[in-house]
């Protein structure tokens, strides 16, 4: 990948975070950790590899993005208002009532693909998505994005037999590996072993990532489709909270309310990364 | 009829129903928990391999894969004994499916006692209760097979999930064959001035026996068949418990929650004589060795029906 588009991409990224941060605001809560840790990889598919069509977004060429993990839908969100999906003054609308952006993802939201939220649900969904499109010959590809803590939902490792018992190839797993889920660390709260290893004895071919490294994830997404006959993994070693210093690697802010002081913080954070690149 | 029926198996209807279905529409797709030859799906294997989707022993995954197929354009049919497709997977069926109101159709095959042998793990007396508490739901509990193959061909066109419950065994026919059906339709199979009989599956023609019985003895029961459990036709409902001196529900399902709730809820703004809940009470299932004495052990009966009607009328 081109240096230009690295930076691009990572403008992107932060911008996807800021979005984020917006929608999180002040004094309600909101799933900062787990969608921070997703801008990067948001950043590539949304804005580098995926066919997408924003004017028609039933459009059935159309590559799918689901978040197995849908508590981290504001990342989602953040996405598909820059593409022009929805009205940027949705995002101020976030969870209420008058708004069209729930707080976990729902087909009323042009560019939702699935309902999602209840955990251990996507991968299944994502595998009879990629099969109807393997009976219509359509090239779309599905690309659906787990948490690690989620791994503990035993659905999943049913759609993961599934995936490879179908040789699902028009399907990638994206495994958000950022070690913490909702009240701790993953090896203090329920811990989950070799995750790659488990993947790889399910029959997956298994990509591990540093999951904000943008050449990585395009390296990744592109080595994916190359691999015919069994369906890719790419476990992406992430942080949780990343971009926000207070929020880094820490539970805290899994789902947490921001104070005045902590929004301005991160808005801060935010501009100084971006003065950096 | 869609097909020419030479069965009176519930199972071999929905499973001959789901190839002309395979014909009439490429979108129809069938996925199944290794029942296949119970719930009788393989026909849809012989007939469409490429369509039929063996999801292995784990519901909850078919259920949300499912869901995928549907979001994707497809019209799926999964399949398992009632209590797994239901209850197994009632969160899959809640959020992946009934949320976003998709077209995906759930076979409960062997639902109520009709797996008279296996007992209570494998017997669903709540089944239809779970489902209903869900928005966007369509439960159909076909009488026979005529109604079965009727529901089916029905069924391609409702707009959300549907939820058909399949009787294991081979049961009497009770439907008219030549008259119209849709989804909703509570048929008066018998008139009846004294009191309102509404049943549900194998029990319609409980209550219709019970009906003949009681004829004899100068009680008239209009027998309504209730097959289309949700959305419940409320004013049908209503219209036909006007006049009547009571009002029994039947059902092979517990009492809670099911059919009799329906009915009760359905005239809960009306002024209404008694009603009479006959099913389940509020107890699992067990294991028998014929259906019939199953059926009785649980007074799921014509003679409980017809002791109901005659307490009713105050004889
Ligand atoms: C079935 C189910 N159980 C519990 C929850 C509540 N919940 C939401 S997020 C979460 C933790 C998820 O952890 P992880 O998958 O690691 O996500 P991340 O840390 O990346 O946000 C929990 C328990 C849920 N949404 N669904």
């Amino acid at each position: 990948m081109e240096a230009e588009k690295v930076v691009e991409l990572k403008r992107v990224a932060l911008k996807l975070r800021s979005n984020v941060l917006e929608m999180v605001g002040v004094g309600k809560a909101g799933h900062l950790g787990g969608s921070s840790s997703l801008a990067e990889i948001t950043a590539v598919l949304y804005f580098h590899k995926m066919r997408l069509n924003p004017k028609d977004p039933k459009d059935p060429k159309r590559d799918r993005f689901l978040l197995s993990k849908g508590h981290a839908v504001l990342i989602q969100y953040a996405a598909l208002v820059e593409l022009g999906y929805f009205p940027r003054e949705e995002l101020k609308k976030v969870k209420t009532l008058e708004g069209i952006l729930q707080g976990h993802p729902d087909l009323k939201t042009p560019g939702i693909e699935a309902v999602t939220g209840s955990l251990g649900q996507g991968l299944s969904i994502a595998n009879g998505m990629a099969l109807a499109l393997r009976l219509e010959k359509n090239p779309a590809r599905v690309y659906v994005i787990m948490g690690d803590g989620e791994l503990s939902e035993g659905q999943l490792w049913e759609a993961a037999m599934a995936s490879a018992n179908f040789k699902v190839d028009n399907l990638v797993g994206i495994v958000d590996y950022n070690k913490i889920q909702a009240t701790g660390p993953i090896k203090e709260v329920f811990d989950t072993g070799d995750i790659p290893s488990k993947w790889k004895s399910f029959g997956w071919h298994v990509i591990e990532i540093d999951g904000h490294d943008i050449p990585q994830i395009a390296k990744a997404l592109d080595e994916a489709e190359t691999v015919k006959g069994k369906p890719t993994v790419i476990i992406a070693h992430t942080v949780k909270g990343k971009g926000f210093s207070f929020a880094e690697n820490s539970a805290a802010y899994h789902n947490a309310a921001l104070t005045e002081e902590l929004y301005k913080q991160a808005q801060e954070e935010l501009r100084k990364q971006g003065e950096l690149l | 009829m869609m097909i020419k029926l030479e069965t009176k198996s519930l199972r071999e209807a929905y499973g001959l129903c789901l190839v002309e279905l395979g014909k009439r529409s490429k979108d129809v797709v069938v996925l199944e928990a290794d029942l296949g030859k119970s719930t009788r799906t393989v026909l849809f294997k012989e007939a469409f391999p490429d369509r039929f989707f063996e999801m292995g022993i784990a519901e909850q995954n078919m259920a949300s894969t499912a869901a995928g197929f549907a979001l994707a354009g497809k019209i799926p049919f999964y399949n398992s004994f009632a209590v797994f497709a239901s209850g197994r997977a009632f969160d899959q069926i809640r959020n992946s499916i009934c949320i976003p109101k998709l077209k995906v159709r759930i076979c409960g095959s062997s639902c109520g006692l009709s797996d008279f042998g296996d007992g209570k793990t494998h017997q669903s007396v709540e089944d239809v209760a779970i489902l209903r508490a869900i928005p966007n739901m369509t439960i159909l509990s076909p009488a026979d097979a005529v109604e079965t193959v009727m529901m089916m061909e029905a069924m391609l066109a409702v707009d959300g999930p549907v939820y058909i419950r399949i009787n294991r065994n081979d049961l009497p026919i009770v439907t008219p064959e030549n008259e119209p059906y849709r989804i909703g339709k509570i048929w008066e199979l018998r008139k009846g001035k004294d009191v309102a009989v509404f049943a549900t599956g194998y029990m319609v023609k409980k209550a219709l026996e019970a009906a003949e019985v009681l004829s004899h003895e100068g009680i008239e029961v209009r027998v309504l068949n209730v097959s289309t459990i949700k959305p419940l036709d409320v004013k049908a409902v209503i219209s036909h418990t006007k006049g009547v001196k009571g009002i029994v529900t039947v059902e092979e399902h517990s009492i809670i929650g099911g059919l009799g709730s329906a009915i009760a809820e359905a005239l809960r703004k009306e002024a209404h004589p008694p009603i009479e809940f006959i099913g389940i009470q509020d107890k699992f299932g067990t294991s028998a060795k014929a259906y019939e004495e199953l059926l009785e052990a649980y007074g799921l009966t014509s003679k409980a029906i017809a002791d109901s009607v005659r307490s009713l009328v105050g004889r």
